[in-house]
């Protein structure tokens, strides 16, 4: 019943935006068909594709080395191979596009070691491409991939590796024949929270020249302020994400992943040696690197000569501050909601409750101001209700009861990350076998009971890496926040897009500092969490 | 809730401001802006120390309109901010502000840079300008030229579908028909050295990088780059082009603006007015040249000495409000000739 509720309350925002796509804009499919769709959608296609491959590979790839293996520097990078979740992925774009420019440090050293003095006479290729798009969002997207899979890894696969170590085979074929096909559901979780962010990505879409779906919903919207039809695209773009989901769903309709699961315990890591131990140490320091430390590096030195030039904003302080109060009472919102509707799902295992399911998680697949505006419809025509009705029965104005407290802003990220939440939920909930609810329940506990005596203890990990994942990109989303904060609210990300927007970003490389290091600590949280109830 | 002591506060401040408890409550006033908090916030300090009226702003980027049509009556806006005549107009067309009749205002602001019924006011101009790299022989150029192909690999641009440029775009329809604006626009998109996109800084930086030769940007980030408020490597951009004021074969050049309405059902609107009547102030008028290198709209108000120096400009004499009215046309346009491909 309550999951009812939730996924009602997720659908508010759509039914919103169906409502206003139902209001017109005649012509429009005839010219995105012929002068638009073709372009972008073979763009969003390359895009996506890209994308997928890399997280899923860097993810899967570098879990399975952390956990299985023994090399220098494993205990540092089990935590660091997070730190990407810290950085929004447009921060990440304009730090490489500055670093990386013709004027930059990296072709002026170049062009310094080459003997040329002047770009117009050698230059490298503009990482303002596809190609830039697909590796830069590739290097900082694959730990959605990276923390479900280690987590699968560590958790689950202990057992059945050893044992197949046991009957002889090697260890290349447990890799392909055991580790992988277990992970399959958490690779397909992460890789789609990782593929949707690429959906709904503008800024870094923007800066690099990428002409997806996304950008032509804001084209149809802002420069021809056609919301009717820029709903109808946005609309199109969900159905198209639904199909990719279920399709990825049906394709393991029969298989079942709950293994016996006695003593979750970290398997025997394979100690390497020789030129493995420094290869694997390169392949897991490599998208550190590059997708953390050198972007993070170069905001740490520009926000120092911003500190330098013009000191410290008071507004600074205000602004992590409610940043910080914001994502955590949103936070505890959203995990609450995920895991009624994960374990919603998993005691009610009819067919109702799947779509339930789905259907919660339709706010990670749209555009983040798409989803905001249908929020924003819907709270706005609310608010009115609440003060007419207000005004006629007690005299007074409460003003915008939801705009004005925040309240609006609450749900709109609720909407947005509750897929997060249950999908982390459920994947941790999966690998717990059901014969634990049957014992339990045998014994004498209720559906309460056993959520709160087996299933809360059991999926701990999962539940605390959840929270994490929707506190970091709680801190990063912009695009609700801008649209539905109160007068005289702002957070960090709002600062650092107002100074953005203007151009003047050396202005907002301390904000954009801020929010990093206000993710640092959640993100080493995040990897403490999962290898802590993995002991 | 323990953690909630700062969102409920200001939760409780903002209800006690929406509550509007009397006339205690009237020296203050609420502005949406979709203008960057930084080139707002001199000029609102300025009001609040000469009025000791203060305001509560909320920085909105592209859902001004749509958060203030879904507020309805019960919104707190009294003063709608925003840049580009078309984002002006279109609160108009969705009907969410009203007519103000000033003198302060009608005598200050030109009438074509006004609406014909007084429901928006524009506060300041920029001129969309060519950025050229400092060694190339060139003083004067066409909006025409552009699309000459000698430049061909050699003009760097943002997206075509920023209104900045749909605003240009626009602009060029109403000197030449739209199969001449769709063959310009073939013509420069095939003289782009870089696909469009990016920001208008980016044009300078691009320059100097030896990506291109010139850029179409607007007159005020020059004034940013060269006064060294951006730091010294802006400078550096800054310094490695001249600017040329473009006009029509037969016009002059196009210039947008910034503007404000006041809202439709504005609880403070003698605030509102009292805001819109300093901000076309001669002090006023003074910030806008000086913290944000724009043009004053103001006869007579100093332009700052960076602006000045790009010589005299000569504003093309078609009306915003007839400029405005191509612009879904224009966008059209740029996805019909690939502009951003």
């Amino acid at each position: 019943m309550a999951s009812l509720v939730i996924a009602g309350l997720v659908l508010v925002p759509v039914l919103a935006l169906v409502w206003q796509a139902a209001h017109g804009s005649e012509g429009l499919w005839g010219h995105l068909a012929s002068h638009v769709l073709p372009y972008a959608l073979s763009q969003t296609a390359i895009l996506m594709a890209g994308v997928g491959v890399l997280t899923a590979g860097i993810g899967t790839g570098v879990a399975w080395l952390v956990v299985a293996h023994d090399f220098p520097g494993r205990r540092v990078l089990e935590w660091a191979l997070l730190l990407p979740l810290a950085v929004p992925t447009y921060i990440v774009a304009y730090a490489y596009l500055d670093m990386l420019h013709p004027l930059g440090p990296f072709q002026s050293a170049v062009r310094a070691a080459l003997g040329y003095d002047n770009p117009r006479d050698f230059r490298l290729p503009d990482i303002r491409s596809m190609t830039g798009a697909i590796l830069l969002l590739g290097l900082v997207l694959y730990p959605y991939v990276y923390l479900p899979v280690r987590a699968m890894f560590m958790t689950q696969a202990a057992n059945l590796v050893e044992v197949a170590h046991t009957l002889g085979t090697t260890r290349r074929q447990i890799l392909w024949r055991v580790a992988l096909p277990l992970a399959r559901p958490a690779i397909a979780v992460g890789t789609s929270l990782a593929l949707m962010e690429t959906l709904n990505d503008i800024g870094a879409s923007e800066f690099l020249g990428v002409q997806s779906l996304t950008i032509s919903v804001y084209t149809t919207w802002v420069t021809r302020s056609d919301l009717a039809g820029a709903s109808q695209i946005a609309l199109a773009m969900l159905l198209l994400v639904v199909a990719l989901i279920s399709l990825e769903r049906w394709a393991r309709r029969k298989q079942r992943y709950s293994v016996s699961a006695q003593r979750a315990r970290s398997m025997a890591r394979q100690p390497l040696a020789g030129f493995a131990r420094w290869g694997a140490l390169c392949v897991c320091l490599l998208p550190v690197l590059l997708g953390f430390v050198l972007p993070a590096a170069y905001l740490a030195i520009e926000a120092w000569k911003r500190f330098q030039f013009a000191g410290l904003s008071a507004r600074l302080l205000t602004e992590a501050r409610n940043t910080f109060i914001l994502s955590a009472l949103a936070t505890v919102a959203v995990l609450v909601c995920g895991l009624v509707i994960a374990y919603a799902a998993r005691i009610f295992p009819q067919r109702g409750m799947q779509i339930i399911h789905r259907v919660a998680s339709l706010g990670y697949a749209m555009p983040g101001t798409i989803l905001a505006l249908g929020i924003l419809i819907a709270a706005g025509g609310l608010d009115r209700w609440i003060g007419q009705t207000a005004k006629g029965l007690l005299g007074i104005d409460p003003g915008l009861v939801l705009i004005g407290s925040g309240l609006a802003l609450g749900f709109a990220y609720l909407v947005r990350f509750l897929a997060i939440s249950a999908g982390s939920v459920e994947a941790g909930l999966t690998r717990i076998p059901r014969s634990y609810d049957q014992s339990a329940r045998t014994l004498g506990q209720g559906i309460t009971g056993t959520l709160r005596h087996v299933h809360l203890p059991l999926s701990k990990a999962a539940l605390a890496a959840a929270g994490l994942l929707v506190f970091v990109d709680c801190m990063k989303e912009l695009s609700a926040t801008l649209l539905l904060r109160p007068l005289n609210f702002e957070t960090l990300a709002t600062h650092l897009y107002g100074e953005a927007a203007r151009g003047t970003y050396e202005e907002a490389a301390i904000a954009a500092l801020a929010i990093v290091l206000v993710g640092i600590p959640a993100v080493i949280l995040l990897a403490r969490v999962g290898r802590d109830t993995a002991r | 809730m323990r953690l909630a002591p700062g969102i409920l506060r200001a939760a409780l401040a903002q209800a006690a401001i929406l509550a509007g408890m009397g006339a205690a409550h009237a020296q203050e006033l609420n502005l949406y802006t979709s203008r960057e908090p930084g080139l707002v916030e001199p000029l609102l300090k300025a009001f609040t120390e000469t009025t000791g009226i203060k305001v509560n702003t909320v920085f909105l980027k592209d859902g001004l309109a749509e958060r203030v049509a879904s507020e309805g009556e019960s919104s707190p806006a009294d003063l709608l901010m925003a840049v580009d005549a078309g984002n002006l107009a279109d609160l108009v067309d969705k009907g969410l502000t009203q007519p103000v009749e000033s003198d302060v205002l009608t005598s200050a602001i030109p009438e074509n840079l006004r609406d014909p019924g007084n429901q928006w006011f524009a506060l300041s101009m920029r001129a969309r300008v060519v950025y050229a790299a400092n060694d190339l022989d060139i003083d004067s150029i066409t909006y025409e030229d552009l699309a000459d192909p000698e430049w061909k690999g050699r003009i760097c641009i943002r997206s075509g579908q920023h209104p900045y440029n749909t605003a240009l775009f626009s602009a060029f329809m109403t000197h030449h028909d739209a199969a001449a604006t769709e063959e310009w626009l073939t013509g420069l998109k095939a003289n782009l050295a870089r696909k469009a996109g990016g920001g208008d800084r980016d044009g300078a930086k691009d320059i100097g990088g030896g990506i291109c030769d010139i850029a179409i940007a607007n007159s005020y980030y020059v004034g940013l780059m060269q006064s060294g408020k951006g730091g010294d490597e802006q400078k550096a951009w800054g310094e490695a082009i001249k600017v040329i004021l473009p006009t029509f074969e037969d016009g002059g050049t196009h210039v947008n603006i910034s503007g404000a309405a006041v809202a439709k059902h504005a609880p403070n609107r003698n605030e509102a007015v009292q805001l819109l009547e300093y901000l076309v102030s001669d002090e006023a008028q003074k910030i806008y040249a000086e913290a944000n290198y724009e043009y004053p709209v103001k006869s007579g108000a100093p332009i700052d000495p960076i602006i000045a120096s790009f010589g005299e400009l000569k504003v093309d004499p078609v009306p915003l409000t007839e400029i405005v009215k191509n612009r879904k046309e224009a966008s059209e346009l740029v996805d019909r000739v690939g502009f951003d491909h």
